[in-house]
């Protein structure tokens, strides 16, 4: 079985393209061109340049010794909290940035819900010069303020979306409208691995640097590319595509795809999508998704921003109906208790999405020889709010 | 015969209104539809609801959102229209996202159109392959014509390919936006307008976006067998409520 979309963006039954057709001439001057750009010597030149010196690869892949101790069994973390901007998020934004460039686009759209996305683009068209428009939920820009002027202090305009929910679904939605009304000098930077073909698999490749140092430091420090086990968090699921994309034909890496439960599965607050989603189609892919019985798309919940999606990226819908993927669901608590015991046992504080892939690690037990790596996407500062609420710091 | 193309045999410019079911007030459906026919409009596309309406503007967001709060849903809908044909007889076409479809099943959704006297469904999200690959047989075994959309930035291969799969006529979106966002017609649109009629095509077009008035109407109607409008119909209802449609109608006509 393939793990990888085919040509028509499928993954299994899930992905594909499901637009109006206004969308139609975009999506498919990218599926004729992203593959054969990707693989131009220039764009892998600068592309691997810029990862190199300006986003800071490869980032360490660092074995944590106490957090190893306390579990009994061998963990290394894979550290994209340490990447510029703070998360992995950077790693496909400096890729379509570049890509933009060689389709000669001029302006760029994204949407964000937390602001890292908005933020790891806002970033890379102020490297390059380019207008940058990033749509965020109104209730987002209200409790994310630090990424908000982080994103102004880089240059871009901030939108807010004002429909339906008025978070991150909404902020694609208006992104994706702003898309069909400047059809041709604008690129759309779709901030995970979600979205119509091509984007789910164009974004898992940008990210696949991920495993690829992954493979390349574990040999060096255990003598295999291979770990028992790849652990990372999915909402979209972009950093989770990029830790496991070179895993995924090797039926001897387990991949774990760890879901927020927010306040539990049944609590009605949750964003555990392989639980409570349906087939069904989210902004232009057939994947799984929380929605009612009518097919109207529900809103989800976790304390942290960057999972609260009601959809998930169709490579892992597919992980996930396969039973190539093992997944989990972690409640805020336990996210929470996950990110505070990094912080003392090893001196990182982790972003909430990365800490409730470390909470697997009380709801699993591994072997004591057991190899398991797991994706720190993300740093905490940006949480540092909810931190303090939460523990009344 | 269905009933939109016996219409479109009709020597006139079709008029064609778009309006959201259950909007203003959950029980209006029914109402809207007598009287749009009273009116003298020829074909009307009945909006069912989606919490995500991506290729719409503000203003038939709002109405898609009030709809929902008010209660609709795709049974209740097929429950309010279930009589619809010992009152009406004009043409009428359910448009919608593909997501509440697909979760209601597509069959059973064709089937439930077919025994209502429903004639067409345009699903702006369901992509022409994906139709003829899994769903134009059923499409077809129910009497459903689908619509397709075409816009400016179109290929004239890939309008040949839509021609050949559609049997109603074309939805000719006016110009690259989402529902109610443009003001009047200009020289790109003329430019569109001439090179769809130069192809010649099969089906006859419906031009639909930017279309709000006399002008806008008679402008999209010039070379096309007829125009939509949605979201100024749906701005006229929301300001006068539902007992001022026919003075919607003569601002068109």
């Amino acid at each position: 079985m393939s793990y990888n979309a085919d040509e028509k963006g499928y993954y299994g039954e899930f992905g594909g393209a499901f637009i109006p057709e206004m969308l139609y001439p975009n999506t498919e001057e990218l599926r004729h061109n992203y593959i054969r750009i990707m693989d131009e010597p220039s764009f892998k030149k600068e592309f691997d340049q810029l990862l190199k010196d300006y986003v800071g690869r490869p980032t360490p892949l660092y074995h944590a010794k106490r957090l190893s101790k306390k579990y009994n069994t061998k963990i290394y973390l894979k550290r994209e909290d340490l990447c510029h901007t703070g998360a992995h998020k950077i790693n496909n934004t400096i890729g379509q940035i570049l890509m933009a460039k060689k389709l000669g686009k001029n302006r760029i759209i994204a949407e964000t819900g937390a602001g890292q996305h908005g933020v790891a683009t806002a970033t890379v068209c102020a490297l390059m010069g380019i207008q940058c428009v990033v749509y965020m939920g109104e209730v987002d820009i209200a409790r994310q303020a630090p990424n908000v002027a982080r994103m102004k202090m880089l240059g871009a305009e901030v939108r807010p979306a004002l429909s339906g929910s008025r978070t991150l679904k909404d902020a694609t939605n208006e992104a994706i409208r702003d898309w069909i009304n400047n059809p041709v000098d604008t690129h759309y930077i779709i901030g995970s691995v979600v979205g119509p073909h091509p984007y789910p698999d164009m974004v898992a490749r940008f990210q696949s640097v991920i495993s690829e140092e992954i493979k390349a430091q574990l040999k060096e420090k255990e003598g295999t590319e291979n770990p028992d086990y790849v652990v990372a968090c999915v909402g979209g699921g972009s950093n989770a595509a990029g830790a496991f994309y070179h895993y995924l034909d090797n039926p001897d890496v387990g991949v774990i795809a760890v879901e927020a439960a927010g306040k539990g599965i049944n609590s009605g607050e949750s964003a555990a999508t392989s639980v409570l989603g349906k087939v069904g189609i989210i902004h232009g892919s057939k994947t799984l998704l929380m929605q009612t019985t009518d097919g109207q798309i529900t809103e989800p919940y976790s304390i942290s921003a960057g999972l609260d999606y009601p959809g998930v990226g169709p490579m892992h819908a597919h992980l996930y109906r396969s039973g190539r993927g093992e997944f989990v669901s972690i409640t805020d608590d336990d996210a929470m208790k996950a990110g505070l015991l990094l912080s003392k046992l090893e001196g990182i504080i982790p972003a909430i999405e990365s800490s409730h892939a470390l909470a697997l690690l009380e709801q699993k037990t591994f072997k004591p020889d057991d190899i398991v790596v797991i994706n720190l996407s993300g740093r905490g500062d940006k949480d540092l709010d909810t931190y303090i609420n939460y523990f009344k710091l | 015969m269905n009933r939109i193309n016996q219409k479109l045999e009709e020597d006139k410019k079709i008029l064609s209104i778009y309006f959201t079911a259950g909007y203003p007030k959950l029980n209006d459906t029914v109402k809207i539809i007598q009287d749009l026919e009273k009116n003298g409009v020829d074909l009307i596309e009945i909006g069912l609801p989606f919490s995500d309406p991506l290729a719409d503007g503000p203003t038939i967001q709002k109405s898609s959102t009030a709809a929902l709060k008010n209660g609709m849903h795709t049974e209740l809908l097929f429950e309010q229209l279930k009589d619809i044909r010992k009152t009406v007889s004009i043409p009428l076409i359910i448009m919608g996202y593909f997501n509440p479809i697909f979760q209601y099943g597509v069959e059973a959704f064709c089937k439930r159109c077919q025994e209502i006297g429903i004639d067409g469904l345009i699903l702006p999200d369901l992509p022409l392959d994906v139709y003829l690959k899994d769903y134009e047989a059923i499409f077809v075994k129910y009497g459903l014509i689908n619509v397709f959309l075409i816009t400016p930035q179109t290929s004239d291969k890939r309008i040949k390919q839509i021609d050949k799969a559609s049997n109603g006529f074309i939805y000719m979106v006016s110009s690259a936006s989402t529902t109610g966002a443009t003001t009047g017609f200009g020289e790109e649109q003329k430019t569109y307008f001439g090179r769809i009629a130069a192809l010649n095509l099969n089906n006859p077009q419906i031009v639909g976006f930017g279309i709000n008035n006399a002008e806008t109407f008679d402008q999209a109607t010039q070379t096309t067998a007829g125009a939509i409008i949605g979201s100024a119909f749906i701005k006229h209802i929301t300001q006068f409520g539902i007992d001022t449609i026919s003075d919607f109608i003569k601002t068109i006509r």
